[in-house]
């Protein structure tokens, strides 16, 4: 064997530095959160997980800047990559701003919390890049393991802990079609290298039944973790009992890592039977957006809706991966960075406005709230306003490039119904706001101060929303440029 | 009938009665000797497809390792609370109705697929193939796993730990 083929060169290491510095920055938490003592405050801990975040963030580019893959074609830096490395990172450093207030709030500041933050977003960091089934596999287990331990992590908390069995035991049974669909793909090619895949299928075996089976298989496990319908019935409890920054964080960031490598995997890999998989796509789209849609109307407790309406929002990005095409990978991606904003904007109003052990979360309670914390209800409309798809927010731009993508593609009907779908969804969001403008606060007791990171988050959120809503290149030109894939 | 057909028919037959004996056993001890047993079909298919490295792990970490950790598991708990439990869904037909209806189309499947030429292992020693492959193209998934494993155990501690 030659040797030189043994060691990974620099430019490997450089391809995979966020999430280098990720594990690196998480392994090097867990040793200090031994070393400092039981009773100490344990904040600046979430400050040391904050900067390996923001390290994490400027490797982005470093590896962007040296495209390839790296490790045997293990990992591939590419801009698809970075966008959802950057995508996910700006989702953990909006947990982690979220929850050192939560945390000490609800007298749980450890620092394992935030270590397994890290460790999750270094498995969504592989996901994004990854060029290998078996590379997949592992950073969606490494995600979703410390998501179901981040679910239970308020171990006093009986919803909580019922949400993160829950998670548990169903995100177990996806990974395991998952896993099942790739051992077919294996046995039919003889590859788990996504081009060697795609090469395989497309020379000469493209007909193959089994190799359609498998992909079956791995869509229900992929559709399973982006809570597509009729895979969708875990989020809501979990989303509803989970810590409420954790619900924003799962929400957001793992699921646009799972469609990342959705679209990688099926545009890649199995692009030679796309016409196969239109159909089912099709309805899983629309049964995705109806189910989260009609389901969230009826809600009255504020976590519950935004997971519906979470459910309802993956239903669009289907939508942009029926399309099969770039212009519908790029809709989809500067979907997946909106929502990000506008989903865990209103997250971290929720974490605020929650208080002590969760008990503010219903409709009712943000009654009359623009008179009490005008700042927050303010800033929670932008958000409310941008999922409900209004001009002038980023929401708007992301469901119209959806929409025009659909019809691009012949998707007419598709189109059609999706559009009928995101009018229902602005009554439920609607209700909010009337809640929060239109009615007297329930008690006049004094609020609280907002914590300055969920502060910063919220702005930060509220900010992005609006430059996206006016200037929509900054981030769709990046996507249109880079919504191809290595083949 | 050849050796080899006599051999792999035998496994087959362990590993599946195995398999259904330790889904169907009431008693726990039972059910993980049983799955030993189909453990033990599946190392002895290992052995015939010459992937001696497989068959020889398979005995020593899922049989010797896994499987007696179960057996301590299941001594730990109290076994008479789960002995006198009735299963109380009735969901055993949509079971078995499902299960029939993927076999059948996985039959279908098996009969139209195309697969790719069966291949015989190299006479090289298996144990080295094995080393090399797992350290030179896959040694980045290899060194990941332990991240994987570290993320399991943090987490399972964590959770599982005594309040303070």
């Amino acid at each position: 064997m030659n040797p030189a083929a043994f060691y990974p060169t620099a430019t490997d290491y450089l391809r995979f530095l966020p999430e280098l510095i990720l594990t690196i920055g998480g392994v090097l938490l867990l040793v200090l959160e031994a070393l400092t003592g039981d009773n100490k405050d344990k904040s600046s801990l979430g400050y040391l997980a904050i900067a390996v975040v923001l390290g994490a963030m400027f490797a982005v580019p470093v590896a962007l800047a040296n495209p390839g893959t790296s490790f045997n074609g293990m990992i591939v830096s590419d801009g698809f990559a970075a966008f959802f490395r950057m995508v996910t990172l700006l989702v953990g450093l909006f947990t982690l701003l979220c929850s050192t207030s939560y945390l000490s709030r609800e007298k749980a500041n450890t620092g394992e919390f935030y270590l397994l933050v890290l460790f999750s977003l270094a498995g969504q960091g592989i996901m994004a890049a990854s060029n290998e089934l078996i590379m997949v596999f592992l950073g969606l287990e490494i995600a979703s393991i410390s998501s179901y331990v981040l679910a239970g992590f308020l171990r006093d908390d009986k919803r909580g802990s019922e949400a993160a069995l829950k998670y548990f035991l169903l995100g177990s049974f996806a990974t395991a079609f998952l896993l099942y669909g790739i051992s077919w793909i294996y046995g039919v090619t003889g590859a788990t290298n996504l081009v060697a895949i795609r090469e395989s299928l497309a020379a000469g075996t493209s007909g193959n039944s089994m190799a359609v089976a498998a992909a079956a298989l791995m869509l229900i496990g992929l559709a399973f973790k982006v809570s597509a319908a009729p895979f969708q019935a875990w989020a809501p409890d979990v989303y509803q009992g989970a810590p409420a920054p954790v619900s924003g964080f799962l929400s957001a960031g793992p699921k646009a890592a799972a469609f990342a490598i959705f679209l990688r995997i099926f545009q890649t890999s199995f692009e030679s039977f796309s016409s196969r998989y239109e159909p089912v796509l099709w309805i899983l789209a629309l049964a995705t957006m109806l189910v989260g849609n009609f389901s969230a109307l009826w809600q009255s407790n504020v976590k519950r809706m935004l997971a519906y309406s979470s459910i309802a929002h993956a239903g669009y990005v289907l939508v942009a991966v029926t399309t099969n095409s770039n212009v519908g990978t790029a809709a989809a991606m500067f979907y997946l960075a909106a929502y990000a904003l506008m989903n865990f904007g209103a997250f971290a109003a929720v974490t605020h406005l929650a208080g002590r052990g969760e008990s503010h979360v219903t409709i009712d309670d943000l009654k009359g709230l623009a008179s009490k914390q005008p700042v927050v209800a303010g800033l929670l409309t932008v958000c409310l306003l941008s999922l409900t798809g209004v001009p002038l927010t980023a929401g708007f731009f992301g469901k119209f490039y959806i929409f025009k993508a659909a019809i691009d593609n012949h998707l007419y009907w598709l189109s059609a119904l999706g559009l009928l779908n995101s009018a229902i969804a602005a009554y439920y969001y609607l209700r909010i706001l009337a809640a929060m403008y239109m009615h007297e606060p329930k008690t006049t007791d004094h609020p609280e101060p907002v914590p300055g990171g969920i502060q910063l988050t919220m702005w930060f959120s509220a900010a992005g929303i609006l430059t996206l809503g006016v200037f929509p290149g900054l981030v769709l030109d990046y996507a249109n440029r880079f919504a191809t894939f290595v083949k | 009938m050849t050796l080899e057909a006599f051999f792999f028919y035998a496994f087959t037959t362990l590993a599946l009665g195995g398999a259904t004996l330790a889904i169907t056993r009431r008693s726990a001890v039972h059910a993980a000797i049983s799955l030993m047993v189909s453990l033990l079909g599946v190392a002895g298919l290992y052995l015939l497809l010459n992937a001696e490295f497989l068959f020889v792990s398979q005995i020593i970490l899922y049989i010797g390792g896994i499987l007696l950790l179960f057996l301590f598991v299941i001594m730990l708990v109290n076994l008479d609370a789960g002995r006198g439990l009735r299963q109380f869904h009735q969901r055993w037909p949509l079971g078995a109705a499902v299960t029939a209806i993927a076999g059948v189309a996985f039959a279908i499947l098996w009969s139209r697929a195309k697969l790719p030429p069966s291949q015989t292992m190299p006479d090289v020693g298996n144990v080295e193939l094995v080393a090399d492959t797992l350290l030179q193209d896959y040694l980045v998934p290899f060194e990941v796993v332990s991240l994987l494993l570290l993320v399991a155990v943090v987490g399972s501690v964590l959770l599982a730990r005594k309040r303070a």
